[in-house]
């Protein structure tokens, strides 16, 4: 690889790949994301190679191992060019039939394609799934496209062009401005204004400045900073190094989570590939500036997600948070001026620098601008990660986009912003998805989180889960935090056993707000949010477990009791079989019982019973 | 100097010097169980909240770590403090009942009820005990070890440690350790043998006014709260 030297060279580069390149050579590009890996992408790939080799094809077809595509619910996916044909749930006994069918001959294999699960109807083309149509799609445009190992698909795709039209004119103080002008916000959850966060540590007189991406993504159900890190390594080092030139720092740190092992060797493979370039380390394309990145691998620790534990972790002690009465851009890592971001505000950078601020807060509403990707997850249909502009309502998110809920059931809530959110009852999902807007909703936006809760879901429940998550994870040096998520969480769980009395729904409240106040880091600041925001919207569901002793979505098994309908059993024995705990009585032919004492109320009866006759109350 | 305004008094300290030591200074009493003179502040045990901003716009700080900046609008005993700090002391009670300078925090601070069920621990996890280890007596034997509801203090993997010379400036520094009084309640989690009377301004007012009663508040018989 030949060193790039001028910030001219670069698009003779890109010419070069692009003339290398047929771009009408067919091609399968393969999932492999985590997600589509786990369904097993892999065994796909290798089975795609192995048929290509036998058939000795393989010189005529691109067999393109890309970064995450999105729709993680029906995977492994691929997309076939020419004709962008999209084929979902593949295994490896399909591709034999691919290859013959769809890459030989041309035609469509019906049962691969995906079926509009309203409508019925076959869908044949990637972008015309309702899925994909009404996204906007702006930092994860190529995760799908570009082969994240190969730096030349980022290149070809103009990539590292926002570097270079920096490199070739902007003064820092420009950018930083550029920055500042098109609103972007914090993606990792907090919203603070990334420009002035990089203007108060481009006016930082301090030195060395540092740079840290935060890539420590550990709320539950959320995978978007993990997935852009494997899809598209690229678009965060471009992001950081024209923060770098911005801000002026020379050296550059990611912190990223142990458990995101494709992300942390994707990413080491871009650093890698940038440095060989010239695009990364000294004199970048031959500018004069200098600047690295170090790969850190965090420990697991869900509160190094928060920016004083994680720059505590950097150093090399307990990654507990401080006091944050210094800005980081102030002093941070080192006690020296940091610019620490998300690894989704990093990748919004060059596309700011491409395409203008003012072209950039066109997108989005008042005070958020730009898109936000989500993690819908949870009880719906299309399961995936989705890219919106600010400012959709939650309706379109999670009906349109989303597909609604399995079954038919009814959607209950929206919960948003992980342990720290809250959950957004159904008659506000025309709420438009801003920072502001959910943050008064008593929820917030957090990383990107969205779970969808249905009818079978119980909120006390779910805010137990939440406090149990959060008391797991908590540091434990604040009192507030430690002592009270576990008096918080005490008294749900006597709530969710019918033990509770309005008095104590009452302490939990009062609790939740003073540990929210009283607390030192953004955990404790916000793992009051799942407990208000659900006794907020959903108080007679707290009351219900308390005064009538009845759980109404029949999840906590202290509340619920499974009886056998007599009319209507006719004595199969089948759920006797299955029963684990031999808490079913009955001959055959006959009507059975259930024996109240030992029943561990496991649901197996209900789900086995083909008759209907196992009752839950 | 720095000059800000501490309870609506205008003050001046010295630029460094925390809200806590500056209301010391200054004759405000703020409660603390995790702080010492001697030793660098921590944070942990968040007693000495004072609210900070102006009304409306305010949040709690620690006291004990939040430096004093130029015309910082600083509360010591808002109603907000006030209602944190209560709460926090009650949880203090139920976790170590037997501790002498937790019992008279509640009294002082008239916490007359417990509403949470005692778990009589001998640790607060105040962390003074590690800092005197550390700062004073440079041996560092002791530590925190695990995270959240698991931490504890211990020496490393809790085996007998060849740095500690057995000195007893733990025990020394330790408020859990001072046992309570034999009061008339001695059976009760809550001692409150020498309740104080609660402020009767913040009644009317957002910020106490003073202990006296009857005070200038209620003498003025004012009905509304300001700053609300």
């Amino acid at each position: 690889m030949k060193k790039i030297t001028k910030p001219a060279e670069l698009e003779e580069l890109r010419k070069i790949i692009i003339d290398r390149r047929d771009p009408d050579k067919p091609s399968v590009a393969v999932c492999c994301g985590t997600g589509c890996l786990a369904s097993g992408a892999l065994e796909v790939v290798s089975s795609f190679e192995k048929i290509l080799k036998e058939k000795n094809i393989d010189a005529d077809l691109d067999t393109r191992i890309t970064g995450c595509h999105g729709f993680c619910e029906q995977g492994p996916l691929m997309v076939i060019k020419p004709g962008n044909i999209f084929y979902c749930k593949v295994n490896q006994h399909d591709v034999e039939e691919i290859v013959e069918k769809t890459i030989m001959r041309g035609e469509i294999i019906e049962r691969l394609l995906y079926v509009n699960p309203v409508t019925g109807e076959k869908i044949v083309r990637e972008d015309e799934i309702p899925f994909y149509k009404k996204q906007y799609r702006l930092i994860f445009a190529y995760n799908g496209k570009l082969v994240p190992t190969e730096i030349d698909d980022y290149i070809e795709l103009g990539g590292y062009s926002a570097l270079r039209k920096v490199l070739e004119g902007i003064s820092p103080a420009q950018v930083v401005a550029e920055v500042k002008a098109s609103g972007l916000r914090g993606r990792g959850g907090g919203g603070f204004p990334t420009g002035i966060k990089w203007e108060s540590c481009y006016n930082a007189t301090d030195s060395p400045k540092y740079l840290i991406c935060n890539a420590d993504e550990g709320d539950p159900g959320c995978f978007q900073d993990g997935y852009l890190l494997e899809g598209n390594p690229h678009s965060v080092i471009e992001g950081m190094v024209i923060g770098a030139y911005a801000v002026g720092s020379k050296q550059g740190y990611i912190y990223v989570r142990n458990e995101y092992p494709l992300a942390i060797k994707n990413f080491g493979i871009a650093v890698e590939q940038a440095r060989a370039y010239g695009l990364l380390g000294e004199n970048i394309m031959g500018s004069g500036l200098s600047f690295d990145i170090r790969i850190n691998k965090g420990g697991g620790a869900f509160v190094c997600g928060e920016s004083s534990a994680l720059i505590a972790s950097i150093e090399g002690n307990v990654g507990e948070p401080r006091d944050k009465h210094t800005h980081a851009t102030e002093r941070g890592l080192w006690n020296k001026p940091t610019v620490l971001n998300n690894v989704k505000t990093w990748a919004n950078i060059p596309i700011i620098l491409n395409n203008g601020a003012e072209w950039f807060s066109r997108i989005g509403t008042e005070t958020s601008k730009g898109t936000m990707i989500f993690s819908l997850t949870g009880k719906v249909n299309n399961t995936g990660l989705v890219e919106v502009p600010m400012g959709i309502s939650l309706r379109d998110l999670v009906i349109d986009i989303g597909g609604g809920v399995p079954q038919g059931k009814k959607i209950k809530a929206v919960q948003t912003g992980g342990p720290s959110g809250g959950c957004i009852p159904e008659h506000l999902l025309d709420l438009p998805v801003d920072y502001e807007k959910l943050t008064e909703a008593g929820s917030m936006m957090g990383s990107g989180g969205m779970i969808v809760l249905d009818e079978s879901s119980c909120m006390v429940d779910v805010a137990k889960y939440f406090l149990a998550f959060t008391q797991d994870e908590s540091c434990g040096s604040c009192f507030s935090c430690r002592e009270g998520i576990t008096r918080m969480l005490e008294i749900t769980d006597h709530i969710t056993r019918g033990q509770s009395s309005l008095a104590e729904l009452d302490l939990l409240q009062e609790l939740a707000e003073v540990v929210k106040d009283a607390s030192m880091c953004g955990l404790g600041q916000t793992c009051g949010n799942p407990v208000l925001s659900t006794i907020r919207y959903f108080e007679d569901e707290y009351r219900a477990h308390i005064l009538e002793k009845k759980c109404p979505a029949g999840v906590c098994r202290e509340l619920i009791s499974f009886r056998i309908d007599q009319e209507l059993c006719n004595g199969c024995r089948a759920c006797l079989k299955k029963c684990p705990e031999e808490a079913i009585q009955g001959e055959k032919k006959e009507s059975h019982n259930i024996l109240q004492d030992l029943c561990t109320k496991c649901g197996i009866c209900l789900e086995t019973c083909k008759y209907d006759a196992v009752i839950k109350e | 100097m720095v000059n800000f305004t501490l309870n609506g008094l205008e003050v001046s300290v010295e630029k460094g010097t925390t809200l806590l030591e500056a209301a010391d200074f200054y004759g405000i009493e703020i409660p603390t169980l995790c702080h010492d003179k001697g030793l660098s502040p921590y944070g942990a045990c968040r007693l000495c909240l004072v609210e900070i901003g102006t009304p409306g716009r305010s949040r709690l700080v620690s006291s004990c770590t939040y430096q004093a900046r130029e015309g910082l609008n600083v509360r010591t005993h808002s109603e907000r403090v006030i209602k944190a700090r209560k709460l926090l002391i009650e949880m203090y009670v139920a976790l170590c009942p037997s501790s002498k300078v937790i019992q008279c925090l509640a009294s002082k601070y008239h916490v007359t009820k417990v509403r949470f069920s005692p778990k009589h621990e001998d640790c607060i996890l105040c962390g003074l005990c590690v800092r005197m280890c550390d700062e004073q007596m440079q041996a560092k034997a002791i530590s925190f070890v695990n995270r959240g509801g698991r931490r504890l203090v211990s020496t490393p993997f809790a085996k007998k440690s060849e740095d500690c010379r057995l000195c007893g400036a733990c025990i020394y520094i330790c408020p859990a350790c001072q046992t309570r009084c034999q009061g008339p309640q001695e059976e009760n989690i809550l001692c409150n043998a020498c309740l104080n009377l609660e402020p009767p301004c913040l009644e009317k007012f957002e910020d106490v006014m003073c202990y006296m009663d009857p005070c200038v508040a209620c003498e003025l018989n004012t009905d509304k709260k300001p700053n609300k």
